[in-house]
């Protein structure tokens, strides 16, 4: 998934640099969620399951400026495609993430395909249908995924054949923070490509984009494939440490709150996404214990107070800021 | 043959109910440019008020439609003057998505928050209870209620945009939208009487289209997403467009529904993007 973007010796000791950081954030960030919740290491894996899911749609929305409601399909495929090569009896926790990851990017080529031919509300609309379409199937073939029961009995082996599965979810937390780490490194490293690049430069102008001979089509497909890969990684993360996969990861609300958490946490930047889930999720987490409709009518609320005040996201607006306030002290 | 005259009332009255309810989230679409996916939100308040005057008020059938409509322009009046204006015509899609989503959640809870958590009856009258017969066949009244509002609906709708002064401001503000302000429009009062015309029409078809779909609590969720493709189809700000995408969807839907009831809305998708890929502008739109 590198490219070789970083040829300078001086370039390259600084993107070293940058991934030694990301690796140390997030093995960090994993560090202290095993020590300080050690209890609630279950609903943090399913964070990090989540968390792929978003990172991938960033790639198609913040890298892209592709608006998509049907970017669940890309992670529930995957789930039920790893769920079951395991029932088939591929149970080797890597291969499982393999045949998501693949699974994954044959999804997001057919809907690559078909929702970037257009811009504008044939866009949108394109990736809603393929999104409906894929969750009626769901339903449909319950052959395959459960119907509505979803598909259960799923039971992974050990990793690399000698740490299994504990039930208080231990082991697939580790498992799921070493995967979120080296995606992550991957994939800020990718992002930093001339084909990244290339993408951004797509989003902020297609027209002119075209006119300096940039091939707009095959390159948003290509990242469509990408970000199927990696929403495939974290639907099959999913189905590893739960067990069980329903019709919901494939659902339109999926889809919506995906965008939503891109959206709270900044979308076109790689920590936007993943900080977004979190906080989504921990806000999801604390607040929907309540009653369901004063959880609705509180991230309603978020929601327009980010659009209005924060519409770059939380994250943006904070590096923003830091900026700011650098260059108001060098100018000092 | 038997099978084809079962579906076409119930296929004509389901596409007349999407018409109804999704002609307002066309003419907001194709003027104000906003892809307003709180517009079964309003639908929702509109059944939720109509139920409330039946069950609680105890009023008649005409008057409840009447104080739904009448009320959910009220209440949608404090959503347009804070938030709506802010993304007529400018904004990106992807900021109005996650804006009216989130107008979308805040009504959902309020709305649940005070008239509970269970569906919601609407009452029929006696006049709209029987069935009704055709001559050859005996088919609800209630359908035939229904098919009749679009009708008027859409009669109405041509005659005040083509034939009224309105009209004319509506169409200049929706061709060019500067040249018309220039011109001394107040494109600000066409936007705002525009948006109490769309959420008007929602309510009126979420109270008429009770029996189709039913009011509950996640009413504005569910359809969100069937209203927006009715108008995408049809293509943004046409009158005829949302008839035909309307009366073409409601077949796809029900069709399927009928021959194939374990694929649920498979079909109504499948001709969704076949629609939408062959006419990216909508089969009666135009290319902005």
């Amino acid at each position: 998934m590198t490219t070789t973007s970083d040829t300078a010796g001086p370039v390259a000791t600084a993107g070293l640099r940058n991934d030694l950081m990301a690796a140390a954030i997030i093995a960090g960030l994993g560090a202290i969620g095993y020590f300080v919740f050690p209890d609630d290491l279950a609903f943090l894996t399913r964070v990090i399951g989540l968390a792929f899911l978003v990172i991938s749609l960033d790639l198609v929305t913040g890298y892209c400026g592709v608006a998509t409601l049907g970017h669940a399909a890309l992670f529930g495929v995957a789930a039920y495609a790893a769920g079951n090569a395991a029932l088939a009896g591929i149970t080797d926790p890597i291969a499982m993430l393999l045949v998501g990851a693949v699974a994954g990017t044959c999804t997001g080529l057919v809907s690559g395909l078909l929702v970037t031919r257009f811009r504008g509300l044939p866009q949108l609309v394109l990736s809603i249908a393929f999104g409906q379409l894929v969750a009626a199937l769901a339903n449909k073939l319950s052959s395959i995924t459960g119907g509505s029961d979803g598909l259960a009995g799923i039971s992974p082996g050990p990793v690399f054949g000698v740490f299994n599965f504990d039930m208080f979810g231990r082991t697939g937390y580790v498992f799921s923070v070493a995967v979120l780490l080296i995606a992550m490194v991957a994939l800020l490293r990718f992002a930093r490509s001339p084909f990244s690049l290339m993408c951004r430069a797509i989003k902020d102008d297609t027209l002119r984009a075209r006119m300096i001979g940039v091939r707009v089509y095959p390159r948003l497909v290509i990242m469509y494939c990408v970000a199927g890969a990696v929403a495939g990684l974290g639907g099959a993360l999913t189905a590893i440490n739960t067990g069980v996969v329903g019709l919901d990861s494939v659902g339109f609300e999926r889809s919506a709150e995906a965008l939503i958490m891109l959206i709270l946490g900044g979308a076109g930047n790689l920590w936007g996404a993943l900080i977004g889930a979190i906080l989504f999720e921990l806000f999801h987490h604390y607040v929907s214990a309540a009653s369901p409709f004063h959880w609705m009518i509180l991230v309603g609320l978020l929601l327009i107070v980010v659009v209005l005040f924060f519409p770059r996201g939380l994250v943006n607006e904070v590096v923003r800021r830091i900026e700011d306030f650098r260059q108001a002290r060098a100018v000092r | 043959m038997q099978t084809v005259l079962g579906i076409l009332p119930d296929a004509l009255a389901y596409g007349m109910v999407l018409f109804t309810i999704s002609i307002g989230l066309s003419i907001m679409m194709g003027l104000m440019r906003v892809v307003n996916l709180a517009h079964g939100a309003f639908a929702m308040i509109g059944g939720y008020l109509a139920s409330f005057a039946l069950v609680s008020l105890g009023v008649s059938y005409p008057v409840a439609i009447l104080i739904a409509v009448i009320g959910t322009v009220i209440v949608s009046v404090p959503f347009e003057f804070l938030l709506y204006r802010r993304i007529y015509r400018r904004s990106d899609e992807l900021t109005q998505i996650l804006l009216t989503i989130g107008i979308t959640f805040f009504i959902v809870g309020i709305a649940n928050y005070i008239f509970g958590p269970t569906s919601k009856p609407i009452p029929l009258p006696e006049l709209l209870k029987g069935p009704f017969d055709l001559g050859f066949r005996m088919i609800p009244a209630h359908r035939l209620f229904v098919i009749g509002c679009g009708v008027v609906t859409a009669v109405a709708l041509w005659l005040l945009i083509e034939k009224t002064e309105f009209g004319v401001r509506l169409r200049a503000a929706v061709d060019n939208g500067d040249m018309a302000e220039a011109l001394g429009i107040r494109t600000q009062v066409v936007y705002s009487a525009t948006f109490a015309l769309a959420v008007g029409l929602a309510a009126f078809g979420g109270v008429v289209g009770a029996e189709l779909l039913p009011v509950e609590p996640f009413y504005a969720l569910r359809y969100m997403v069937t209203f927006l493709v009715v108008v995408s189809v049809g293509g943004a700000g046409s009158v005829t467009g949302a008839l035909a995408a309307s009366l073409l969807l409601g077949l796809a839907d029900t069709t399927g529904k009928y021959l194939a009831p374990e694929f649920g809305e498979f079909f109504f998708y499948v001709a969704v993007i076949v629609i939408v890929y062959i006419f990216p502008h909508g089969l009666f739109g135009r290319a902005h």
